[in-house]
């Protein structure tokens, strides 16, 4: 058995334990020990990826396995990472692991609820393990469908409603994953879902990825909050609860991302060149337009899905850029944000737990009350605006940089407006952190808090040292993760 | 020249350290731990330029540029990557001896300024990430590690100007700062971003050919940095965060608004001088309009002011806009042949550094003795702060120009400079620092002279400030008086050979008058308690009064932009767009699809008797189409 | 002799009496037997095809037995399920039975 396999098999093991728990002691020792073990792992992935490319081992993608069980369709079981899939796990592990314990005091279905949450990690860490079309769609369901029911049921708000608007919308970008990839499979010849396979044949004509390119991009992109079809993002994230929020925006939104990258436009190349042009378009208005729009939102969630929006907006206009600079600064900047929000979610669940609102015009002052949280929220904050010395700057860089490479007027005017996106995400953070944390407390209920507990210091803590490793010594995950681009993209371009 | 390495981790270090022990260290132990590690960095800085103007100049007469590390913190592509590392040339020598000193005297006086202040250990650490940045960003090897450093000073002024973090103004001010600034730095980054594609590096000196390419377009990238660089030195119209900004502590006003961060606009213009003037001379001439507009903008502006902070702050605009305006004035690289204004400029940096955190320490000394910082609150204060007095008064003389104190020489080279770029502009300039003089003694009769506010002083009597705050006063004032007599074109010039100072006794001369005339005209109008002609004047012009008060409306511009336009007009409508035209198509959808499933759902009686009837329909239809084929 | 004509108007008087039945009866029962008089016009039909038309073949015959079979199974299953309806509701009115629907 592939150790990569490790990946799904230890969430599913969790559940299993969870099944077999008794009493909430016991379910936080599984959810503990499982989420280290993952987290542990992904660290260790990490190392011994860069131990085996200094090895010099050259291939595209390590420790890849294969195993068939759909015959008639070509479907394997085949995982493989590169550094793309590592950075991705990592991230991954990370989320599920603080995600744990940002949810340490839920009461009400805890099994159930981790239960559901495991099955959703299954599907995130299998997704971006599997080189193979449909096994990926099917981790990708894996991990859609959980989202419905905890959200639905131990959301807050108008719950139900979105919950059902989120899981129709990205229902329907997965129907449009599933035709393109049958249109992948059967216009290569219909011999392989591999997906480095069918890079290397290399066949589909150019009039069918035409069809295939558009759709499946909108298909992920839907997931990615490409606009206009990125309105579940702010319902949906609103109404979950903090793990879940955690995770979605941390680790599912990425899946889009990745998706695009790896299927639309690895696979598709030749379409992907010559109809970047409209993505592109819509890319740098989800930037600009999700930035805009958080400026005037009151609820502390939806400002942060909507700087979500604009923030997953960058890493589809930075994969659209098709160079290697551009592509590692998108899947820089999945990482970072993927951190950041988690952070913010994991921040916002917390002040949300104990003033039981979310309306900035009902919080101020909470830097007296709660300084742990405070602090770490104006940390938060500052790695959103892109900081030096936090994740978002390096991303963000990385991809302005990547996008300028691209010589021609219209490239160069959609940068320079995706550049605006960082003044305009400082005007909201600032705004925001100005409302809610400084001044006076207003609220004499709110006097009464108190900070921090240790688990979710824990949480918070684990996240703000990632983003902080991230963006003060960027160099080594930079250079991992666009090692692995340079294939791709030297594919892409030819 | 290893060791320069400790310079910008012993401050960063400090930072962690006092920032992750919070309030577990004591006040005075977070305290004394930044200010002997400033200590430290300033003998290092001085040990420094010692060793460095001490090595002597090369072969070719110039101090060579050291570069004692270097190391790649985030590659881009090939050629293009984000370097750390320490650069030293005269220019970041010298900024590292006026950062290092004023840094120090800062913490020095804290100590005094903000005993028993709430968050005297947050202060202390985000003074340390102050320091760091503000080295980090003048020792930069290449220009994108200058503007990383550069937002992080933009992010410790905004830390430090929202200290107070109750104070609705302050929280209104570091937003302020912080938001205006990063959108000039919008500017200076896509600048950087043309200037690294084009020539193919972040460095500060690419190769020939490298620069031969970009050629066209190398204007257009130095005049966006320079748009960063007019944010964070508060160049018109950019300038409305710094008057704000004196919400902050004022010790933090003198070392990062007066002294520091603010000019980190002139370092970035003088680092790319050799590109201005290679490839840009336009726009380094638009530079020096620009920055000739900010002084009189800012002179006429201070004249009016009531809180001594925000005087301060307007004089400190004006005087950037004086070193923007000597290095926008160099026609050559020559300091014989029209480069003068290079130097003059550096050396106004240095002079005006010291004096101007001399002038916001001595303001310090006496909001802490009034606890006001409206001039009304003060009047007759000599008699209570002598050393304060004196020291206050040796900077008000510096800045008018008079000689012999420093702020004469550098002032004189400055006109000299600009009086062989054009008369007009020589004039202009002499103009505005008479508007100097007066304003600075208005500030001074009012402060020291003048009528007593007694009723405010019977209730607690002014007093001389601590020792802790008059030595930084006293060393300040010496370094005041005497700084102007070093040889400064030795160390710096625009090409970098040695140029002898020559003071032009012709523009001394007349603006040694100016400035008499400005502090006379100031004695006369506000020394005596009752102030007869002044406020006849502001009654009579009581229109340019207010205008000039209200800082002719410049916020409110913005306010209203900001506000009524991009608030209102973009982003609440954008807000409205999402939620019910993207949103509400989505909802219709489903609302359609219900609708229609209602519609449909009829056919599904349930009753089996109808669903015959459609099956024998249908039947039956089949048939005659059948039999109709 | 009987022509095959005669026995098909019969079935095809019985199929349509048995449609008619089920469509205008509301009750159960009724519907039940309505439903039995079309599948014996059927079996008819397979008796008198197989008789007239393929006279030296048995399967018409075999099919109508087992069709006999099983509508004999089908009714008893329907009539177990009528009664169990009428147990709980005390009714077999077809318009009745909306328990479960929706």
């Amino acid at each position: 058995m592939n150790i990569l396999s490790l990946f799904p098999a230890i969430p599913a093991a969790m559940m299993l334990g969870l099944w077999l728990s008794r009493n909430i002691r016991q379910i936080h020792a599984v959810m503990v020990t499982g989420s280290s073990l993952l987290l542990a792992f992904a660290i260790y992935l990490v190392f011994a990826y860069l131990g085996m490319r200094a090895d010099g081992q050259t291939a595209e993608m390590l420790l890849t396995d294969s195993h068939i069980w759909y015959a008639p369709l070509n479907i394997h079981y085949a995982v493989g990472v590169d550094g793309i899939s590592v950075a991705m796990l990592l991230l991954s592990a990370i989320i599920v692991f603080t995600g744990t314990f940002a949810s340490w005091k839920m009461t009400d279905g805890t099994k159930e609820f981790f239960l559901w949450f495991c099955l959703l990690s299954v599907g995130v860490f299998g997704f971006f393990i599997s080189l193979d079309l449909f096994t990926m769609f099917m981790f990708y369901e894996v991990a859609l469908i959980p989202m419905y029911l905890l959200i639905g049921v131990w959301g807050t708000g108008r719950k139900e409603y979105s919950a059902m608007k989120l899981t129709l919308m990205l229902m329907g970008g997965s129907a449009l994953i599933l035709i393109g990839i049958l249109g992948i499979y059967f216009g290569s010849g219909a011999t392989t879902m591999n997906i480095m396979e069918i890079a290397q044949l290399h066949n589909i004509p150019l009039s069918m990825q035409r069809i295939w390119f558009p759709i499946v991009f909108i298909g992920f992109g839907v997931l990615g909050a490409l606009f206009p079809f990125h309105t579940w993002s702010p319902d949906g994230h609103a109404s979950a609860p903090t793990a879940v929020s955690m995770l979605h925006a941390g680790v599912l939104m990425k899946l889009g991302g990745y998706g695009c990258f790896r299927i639309a436009i690895y696979l598709l190349p030749d379409a992907a060149q010559e109809l970047s042009w409209i993505f592109i378009i819509l890319t740098t208005i989800s930037v600009v337009y999700g930035a805009f729009s958080a400026c005037v939102q009151t609820d502390l969630k939806y400002i942060n899905a909507y700087s979500s929006v604009s923030h997953c907006g960058l890493v589809l206009f930075a994969i659209l850029m098709l160079n290697t600079t551009a592509a590692t600064g998108a899947v820089l900047q999945m990482l970072s944000h993927g951190l950041m929000t988690a952070l913010f979610f994991a921040l916002i669940g917390m002040i949300y737990g104990r003033t039981h609102t979310r309306d900035i015009r009902e919080l101020s002052g909470l830097m007296k009350i709660m300084p742990f949280l405070s602090v770490c929220y104006v940390i938060a904050g500052l790695a959103n605006l892109g900081l030096p010395g936090l994740s978002g700057f390096v991303a963000e860089m990385t991809i302005f940089n990547g996008a300028f490479m691209v010589h021609d007027t219209f490239h160069r005017v959609v940068t320079i407006i995706a550049c605006t996106s960082i003044v305009i995400t400082a005007v909201y953070i600032l705004r925001l952190i100005g409302k809610i944390l400084y001044g006076t407390c207003t609220n004499p209920e709110h006097l009464k808090l108190t900070d921090a507990t240790w688990d979710e210091r824990l949480a918070v803590i684990v996240l703000i040292v990632a983003i902080a490793g991230l963006g003060l010594s960027p160099l080594w995950m930079s250079g991992m993760i666009s090692d692995s681009i340079v294939p791709i993209v030297s594919h892409i371009l030819n | 020249m290893e060791y320069t390495i400790l310079i910008l981790l012993l401050p960063f270090l400090s930072f962690i350290l006092i920032g992750l022990l919070g309030t577990r260290l004591k006040p005075a132990a977070a305290g004394a731990f930044g200010t002997i590690v400033t200590g430290i960095v300033a003998i290092l800085s001085y040990w420094t330029a010692f060793s460095y103007f001490g090595a002597g100049r090369d072969a070719s007469g110039v101090f060579p540029t050291l570069i004692p590390w270097n190391t790649v913190w985030l590659p881009f592509n090939g050629s293009l990557h984000i370097d750390l590392g320490i650069l030293l040339d005269p220019i970041s020598v010298m900024m590292l001896i006026v950062i290092s000193t004023v840094s120090l005297m800062v913490h020095i006086y804290s100590f005094g300024y903000m005993k028993g202040e709430r968050g005297f250990q947050r202060y202390y650490a985000f003074l340390s990430l102050f320091t760091m940045s503000m080295l980090g960003l003048v020792l930069a090897t290449n220009i994108f590690q200058m503007y990383i450093f550069w937002e992080l000073v933009g992010v410790s002024s905004y830390l430090l100007i929202g200290f107070y973090y109750t104070k609705k103004e302050a929280i209104a001010a570091s937003k302020k700062a912080f938001i205006v600034t990063r959108f000039a730095d919008l500017g200076f980054l896509i600048g950087i971003l043309i200037y690294g594609f084009y020539t193919g590096t972040f460095s500060f000196t690419p190769d020939a050919p490298a620069l031969g390419a970009a050629k066209a377009l190398l204007p257009l990238a130095l005049g966006l940095m320079f748009i960063g660089g007019a944010g964070k030195s508060a160049m018109f119209p950019l300038h409305i965060w710094l008057p704000d900004a004196m919400e902050g502590p004022t010790p933090v006003s003198a070392l990062i608004h007066a002294a520091t961060m603010v000019v980190a606009g002139v370092y970035l213009v003088a680092r790319m001088f050799p590109l201005f003037i290679g490839y840009a001379p336009e726009v380094l001439h638009v530079t020096a309009y620009v920055g000739a507009f900010t002084a009189l903008y800012a002179a006429v502006v201070a004249c009016v002011q009531s809180d001594i902070k925000r005087v301060l702050a307007f004089s400190t605009i004006s005087q950037i806009g004086f070193m923007i305006v000597a290095l926008g004035v160099c026609t050559s690289a020559d300091p014989h042949e029209g480069g003068l204004g290079y130097m003059a400029s550096m050396f106004h940096l240095f002079t005006h550094a010291m004096f101007k955190a001399l002038l916001f320490l001595g303001a310090g000394c006496i909001i802490h003795a009034v606890h006001s910082n409206e001039m009304s609150a003060m009047g007759g204060l000599r008699k209570y702060m002598p050393v304060t007095h004196i020291t206050f008064l040796v900077a008000c003389l510096a800045i008018a120009g008079i000689w012999p104190l420093s702020g004469f020489f550098s002032k004189d080279e400055i006109l000299a400079a600009c009086f062989d770029f054009s008369p007009v502009m020589g004039w202009v300039m002499t103009f505005i620092a008479g508007l100097t003089a007066f304003y600075m003694f208005r500030l001074y009769w009012c402060i020291f002279w003048g009528k007593e506010n007694t009723e405010l002083h019977a209730e607690h009597r002014p007093h001389e400030a601590p020792l802790t705050m008059t030595i930084p006063l006293i060393f300040l004032a010496v370094v005041t008086l005497f700084a102007g007599w070093i040889p400064f074109g030795e160390f710096i010039s625009s090409n970098g050979q040695a140029y002898h100072i020559h003071i032009d006794w012709n523009v001394a001369t007349v603006s040694l008058c100016v400035a008499a005339a400005g502090i006379a005209l100031a004695t006369w109008m506000y020394m005596r308690e009752d102030r007869k002609v002044a406020d006849g004047l502001a009654t009579k012009f009581s229109g340019l009064h207010k205008a000039a008060y209200h800082r002719f409306y410049i916020d409110e511009i913005y306010q209203f932009i900001t506000h009524r336009i991009i608030f209102a007009c973009i982003s609440t409508p954008v807000a409205w767009f999402d939620r019910h035209v993207v949103d509400g198509f989505f909802n219709m959808l489903a609302t359609v699809t219900g609708k229609v499933s209602w519609g449909i759902r009829r056919m599904q009686s349930g009753y089996v008797q109808r669903y015959g009837i459609w099956f024998l329909g249908g039947a039956l239809g089949l048939t005659v189409i059948l039999l109709l084929i | 002799m009987i022509q095959m004509e005669y026995y098909l108007i019969v079935s095809t008087i019985m199929m349509f009496a048995g449609i008619y039945g089920f469509f205008t009866r509301r009750n159960l029962l009724a519907m039940l037997i309505s439903v039995e008089l079309i599948l014996n016009s059927v079996d008819i039909n397979f008796v008198v095809f197989n008789r007239f038309l393929f006279p030296g073949q048995l399967e018409g015959f075999f099919f109508s037995l087992f069709a006999i079979g099983i509508s004999a199974a089908e009714t008893a299953v329907a009539i177990a399920i009528i009664i169990n309806i009428y147990r709980n509701m005390r009714n077999i009115q077809v318009k009745n039975l909306d328990k479960m629907k929706w």
